[in-house]
C-alpha cells in the first residue's frame, strides 16, 4: 500500500506542479530535440484540454448521480431531445479539434523534412542488434554491429543488475552536437523499429525497404532507446544508445574508429593460429550467435537448431561458411557476410567446429572467408 | 423458418435432452447461452495467460518464463481475448436479446445459427492447441505482422485455421444478425423505434461482413508466403511487409468498432431503466454510431504512423482519426444528459454502466492523444498504447457486458442476481483495473516498449504494481462467477418486468423467458 500511496502522491504532484514535470518518471522523457520538445509541450496541452472537458462532463454526471437519485425523492424529467445542445455538442468539439490539428500539423511536416543532413547514418536491423553505416558527412565509410551490452548473469538474476539494465550496448552510436543528422532505416530479416524517446524519433526499421528521420541533439550527453517492433524472440533486448558529443571529441572518434577498421582489414590479410581463432571465435559468438544457438550449442529447437552434432558444421567447411556468410532466408538466421569480417567469421566458425562435442580440428583462415565472398 | 418452428410448436423444449440438446438446438436462447458459456471460458483462457505476463513482468529479470514462451503468451492473449472472448460473448448478446427486443420468434436462420456456435469450439481448440506443438503457439503478436509471422513454427497455421473458422463462424452470425432485424421486427416496429442495441448491432454485422473477409484474406496470404513460395510480404520477391499491415488494419480498426458498437447499445439500453428516462437523443444515437462506423474505414493507418507513410498520408489519417471524437463524444453526452434529472437507482447494472462512461470516456481521451500523429510516434507500440486498449476494450467492451449480464440474467434464469455479490465484483473491478492500466500510462510515456519480456530498472515500480492490480482483478472476475451460478441456482424470483424502470418488449414475457417467445407477433404502438 505503501507504494500505491507513494504513487498517488506523485501524481498529485505531477498535476499541481509543472515544475516537476520535467524530470518525473510521469511524463515524456526531458526532450533533446526540438521535435521531441514539441512533441512535448503538444501533449501538455492536449492533456489539459482533457482534463478541462474531462471535469466538466463528469462534474455534470457526478451532480446528477449525487442529486438526481430516486432515494433522495428525485422525479425524473421526460424530456428526451434538445436540437440546439445536440448541434452545439457536435459543433464545439469540432472547433477544440481544429485548434489541436494545427500545431499537431506543423510539427508533422518539420520531422518529415530530412533534407540538406550534415551526417547520415543507416541503421540496419538484425534479429536482436543493430548495425550502422556512416554514408555521408564526417565519418563516412565507418561501419559497425551494435549489441546489448548487459551480462546474461544480470537477465538471469544471478549478478546484481547495473545502472542502465538493458539500455546498454557494446558499439554506441556517436553523433555531433548541433548537427542535423539523418538515420536511414532498413532491417535484414523482419520489422525492427529505431527509437530513441528523447530526440523524438521513431522510425520503422522494414526489410527491403528504405525510411528515414532526422534529429538534431544540441545537448551533449547519452541518450537511450529500444527497439519498438515486435520483432522475435529477443525483442526485448537489443537496445539503441546515442552519444551526442562535442565536434572535437566526434573528429577523434572518427579518427580512432578509422583506424581500427583499418587494423580488422589487415587482420584479415594474415594467416591465424588455431588456438588464436578459437579463442576470438568464443568472444564473436557470444556477441552474435548465443542468443539463439545457446553457450551449450543446444540451440532452442525447433527455431533455433542446435550447433553441437550439426551435420552442417560437421560437414564441409565450403557449406557452413556459405550458411554464416549469406544466412537462411524465411528463418532468424541472418546473412553475416554483411555484418562481420572476415576475421571474425573465420574465427567463428572455427570456433563452433572445435567446440562442445564438435573436434574437427580445422582451422578456417579469414582467407577462405574472402575467396568465398568472391564466389 | 416454418418447418423449423412447427418441430416444436408449444410450449416448452421437446427435443433432444442431454448433450444431443446443445448438440442440435436452433433456439436463439439456447445457443446464447452456448455462446456467452463459450467466451467466458475463453476469458478465464485468456486471463490465465495475461496473469502469467503479469507475473514475469512483477519485476525485472527473467523469472517465470523465457522470451520465446513470453511472446507467445502476449500474442496469444490477444487472440484469445478478441476472438475467443469479447466477440463471441456479444453475439450471444445478440442472439439471446435480439428477437426477444423486436419481438420475433427466433433469429432468422435457425440452423446456420447452431453451425455458427459450433464452428467455434473447434477453431478455440486449435488455437489453444497450438501451444502444445512443436515450436509452441506463434509468437508473431496478435497482429501476426509480416514477416515475422512467416518466421513462426507450426502454430502459426494453426492459428490462421482458427481465424479463418472464427471468421466464417462470425460473418454467419452477422448474415442472421442483419436478416433476423430486418426482416422479423414485430408488426409497428419501425426501424426509429427498435431498442438501440439491435441499431448497434445491426450496423456491427454489416462491419464484420465488410471485414472478417478482408482479414481472412490477410493470413491466408501469410500462409500462401509461408508454405507455398508467394511472395506478398518479401521485398525480395516483389512484395512489401508494409501491405500486410495496410490489409491487417483496414480490418482491425473496424474490429475495435465491432467490439464496442454493440457494448455502447447495451448501455443505451442500461442507462434509460435506471434513470427512469427515456434515452436522450435517440435519433443522434443512431448517427452518431452509423458515423463512427463509416470513419472507421477511413482511419486504419493511425496504426502505423511509424512506417514512414508521407506527410499527406500521416496528416489525413491524423485528421480522420480525430474527427471520430465527435460522434464518440456526441455518444457519452448523450448518456449524461440521459441521467440528468432522473430518478436514479444504482443497482449492479447501472453501477457497471456508469463505472463504463467514467472509465471507458479515460480511454477516449488517450486515443484521442494517441490520434495525434507527432504524439502517437512517441507513444506507438509502448505501454500508453497497452493501457489505452485496455481502458476501451476491458473497462469498456467487458465492463459493458457485465452491465449487460446483470441486467438481463434476470430474464435469462429468472431469477434477480444477488446484489451484494455484484456491487462486490464492481467494486473491486473497477478498483483493480485502474491499478493495473492507469500506471501504464506513465511507463509508455516515460518509454517502456510494448511485448516486452524484461525492462529497465526505472520501470521497475510500476510494472509491480501493475502486477498486483492485474492479479486483482484476475481474482474478482470469479466472483461474477459466483454470482452467475448463484443466480441460476435460485435467488429472489424475477418479474416480467425485472427492474422497475425498464422498457421494452422483452420485459413483457415472462421471467424466465419461456423456450419460444413471441410465436405470435406483438404490436408495437
Amino acid at each position: 500500500m505503501g507504494l500505491a500511496s507513494r504513487h498517488a502522491v506523485a501524481v498529485f504532484l505531477m498535476l499541481t506542479s509543472p515544475a516537476l514535470l520535467a524530470q518525473s518518471r510521469y511524463n515524456l522523457q526531458p526532450p533533446a530535440t526540438g521535435i521531441a520538445a514539441q512533441i512535448y509541450d503538444m501533449h501538455t496541452l492536449m492533456l489539459l484540454i482533457c482534463l478541462f472537458i474531462f471535469v466538466i462532463v463528469f462534474g455534470v454526471m457526478f451532480w446528477a448521480v449525487i442529486h438526481h437519485r430516486k432515494s433522495k425523492g428525485a422525479v425524473a424529467a421526460h424530456f428526451h431531445e434538445n436540437t440546439a445542445v445536440e448541434i452545439a455538442w457536435t459543433v464545439i468539439p469540432i472547433l477544440i479539434l481544429l485548434g489541436m490539428a494545427w500545431p499537431a500539423t506543423r510539427t508533422v511536416l518539420e520531422m518529415k523534412d530530412t533534407r540538406d543532413p550534415d551526417i547520415t547514418i543507416k541503421a540496419t536491423g538484425y534479429q536482436w542488434k543493430w548495425g550502422y553505416d556512416y554514408l555521408q558527412g564526417e565519418g563516412q565509410g565507418i561501419r559497425f554491429v551494435s549489441n546489448l551490452s548487459t551480462p546474461r548473469e544480470q537477465v538471469e538474476g544471478k549478478a546484481a543488475k547495473g545502472e542502465h539494465y538493458l539500455v546498454e550496448v557494446d558499439n554506441p552510436v556517436v553523433v555531433p552536437a548541433g548537427k542535423k543528422i539523418r538515420v536511414l532505416t532498413t532491417a535484414a530479416d523482419v520489422i525492427h523499429s529505431w527509437w530513441l524517446p528523447a530526440f523524438g524519433v521513431k522510425q520503422d526499421a522494414i526489410p527491403g525497404f528504405i525510411r528515414d528521420a532526422w534529429f538534431r541533439a544540441d545537448q551533449e550527453g547519452v541518450y537511450r532507446g529500444n527497439c519498438a517492433e515486435l520483432c522475435g524472440k529477443d525483442h526485448g533486448f537489443m537496445p539503441i544508445e546515442v552519444h551526442v558529443v562535442s565536434q572535437e571529441a566526434y573528429t577523434k572518434w572518427v579518427a580512432d574508429r578509422q583506424a581500427a577498421m583499418a587494423a580488422a582489414a589487415s587482420a584479415g590479410a594474415r594467416e591465424w593460429a588455431f588456438a588464436e581463432l578459437v579463442e576470438h571465435g568464443a568472444k564473436v559468438f557470444a556477441a552474435n550467435c548465443v542468443a539463439c544457438h545457446q553457450a551449450d550449442g543446444k540451440g532452442l529447437p525447433p527455431a533455433f537448431p542446435p550447433l553441437d552434432g550439426s551435420k552442417v558444421v560437421l560437414g564441409d567447411a565450403a557449406g557452413q561458411i556459405e550458411v554464416v556468410l549469406k544466412g537462411r532466408p524465411g528463418t532468424p538466421m541472418a546473412a553475416f557476410g554483411a555484418l562481420l569480417s572476415d576475421a571474425d567469421i573465420a574465427a567463428v566458425i572455427t570456433y563452433t567446429r572445435n567446440t562442445w562435442s564438435n573436434k574437427t580440428g580445422e582451422a578456417i583462415q579469414p582467407s577462405q572467408i574472402a575467396a568465398a565472398r568472391g564466389k | 423458418m416454418a418447418a423449423v418452428m412447427s418441430d416444436h410448436a408449444h410450449g416448452d423444449h421437446h427435443g433432444p435432452t442431454g448433450l444431443m440438446r446443445w448438440i442440435t438446438t436452433t433456439n436463439h436462447k439456447d445457443i446464447g447461452t452456448m455462446y456467452l458459456v463459450f467466451s467466458f471460458i475463453m476469458f478465464l483462457s485468456g486471463g490465465v495467460m495475461a496473469l502469467t505476463i503479469r507475473a514475469e513482468l512483477f519485476q525485472p529479470g527473467l523469472q517465470v518464463v523465457q522470451p520465446e514462451f513470453f511472446n507467445q503468451l502476449t500474442t496469444m492473449h490477444g487472440l484469445v481475448m478478441v476472438f475467443g472472448a469479447i466477440m463471441p460473448a456479444f453475439v450471444g448478446f445478440a442472439n439471446w436479446q435480439i428477437p426477444l427486443m423486436i419481438g420475433a420468434c427466433d433469429m432468422a436462420f435457425a440452423r446456420m445459427n447452431n453451425w455458427s456456435f459450433w464452428l467455434l469450439p473447434p477453431a478455440a481448440t486449435l488455437l489453444i492447441g497450438s501451444f502444445f506443438v512443436p515450436g509452441g503457439a506463434t509468437a508473431a503478436g496478435w497482429t501476426l505482422y509480416a514477416p515475422l509471422s512467416v518466421q513462426m513454427g507450426m502454430g502459426m497455421d494453426m492459428a490462421i485455421f482458427a481465424i479463418h473458422i472464427m471468421g466464417v463462424s462470425s460473418i454467419m452470425g452477422a448474415i442472421n444478425i442483419v436478416v433476423t432485424i430486418l426482416n422479423m421486427r414485430a408488426p409497428g416496429m419501425t426501424m426509429m423505434k427498435m431498442p438501440l442495441f439491435c441499431w448497434t448491432w445491426l450496423i456491427t454485422a454489416y462491419l464484420l461482413i465488410a471485414v472478417m473477409p478482408v482479414l481472412a484474406g490477410a493470413v491466408t496470404m501469410v500462409l500462401t508466403d509461408r508454405h507455398f513460395g508467394t511472395s506478398f510480404f518479401s521485398a525480395a520477391g516483389g512484395g512489401d511487409p508494409v501491405m500486410y499491415q495496410h490489409i491487417f488494419w483496414f480490418f482491425g480498426h473496424p474490429e475495435v468498432y465491432i467490439m464496442i458498437l454493440p457494448a455502447f447499445g447495451i448501455i443505451s439500453q442500461i442507462i434509460p431503466t435506471f434513470a427512469r428516462k427515456p434515452l436522450f437523443g435517440y435519433a443522434s444515437m443512431v448517427y452518431a454510431t452509423a458515423s463512427i462506423a463509416i470513419l472507421s474505414f477511413s482511419v486504419w493507418a493511425h496504426h502505423m504512423f511509424t512506417t514512414g507513410m508521407p506527410a499527406v498520408g500521416q496528416l489525413f489519417f491524423m485528421y480522420a482519426t480525430m474527427l471520430i471524437a465527435v460522434p464518440t463524444g456526441v455518444k457519452v453526452f448523450n448518456w449524461v444528459a440521459t441521467m440528468w434529472r432522473g430518478s436514479m437507482t444504482f443497482e449492479t447494472p447501472m453501477l457497471f454502466a456508469v463505472g463504463f462512461i467514467f472509465v471507458f470516456t479515460m480511454g477516449g481521451f488517450t486515443g484521442l492523444i494517441c490520434a495525434i500523429a507527432p504524439i502517437d510516434i512517441q507513444v506507438q507500440d509502448t505501454y500508453y498504447v497497452v493501457a489505452h486498449f485496455h481502458y476501451v476494450l476491458v473497462a469498456g467492451s467487458l465492463f459493458a457486458l457485465f452491465a449487460g449480464a446483470y441486467y438481463w440474467l434476470p430474464k435469462w434464469t429468472g431469477h434477480m442476481p444477488d446484489e451484494r455479490i455484484g456491487k462486490l465484483h464492481f467494486w473491486c473491478s473497477i478498483v483493480f483495473f485502474n491499478i493495473t492500466f492507469f500506471p501504464m500510462h506513465f511507463l509508455g510515456l516515460a518509454g517502456m516498449p510494448r511485448r516486452i519480456p524484461d525492462y529497465a530498472l526505472q520501470f521497475a515500480d510500476f510494472n509491480m504494481l501493475a502486477s498486483i492490480g492485474a492479479f486483482g482483478f484476475g481474482l474478482s472476475q470469479l466472483i461474477f462467477l459466483a454470482a452467475v451460478v448463484k443466480c441460476v441456482r435460485g435467488g429472489e424470483k424475477a418479474a416480467a418486468r425485472a427492474w422497475e424502470g425498464a422498457e421494452g418488449l422483452e420485459w413483457t414475457v415472462p421471467s424466465p423467458a419461456p423456450h419460444h417467445t413471441f410465436e405470435e407477433a406483438p404490436v408495437v404502438k
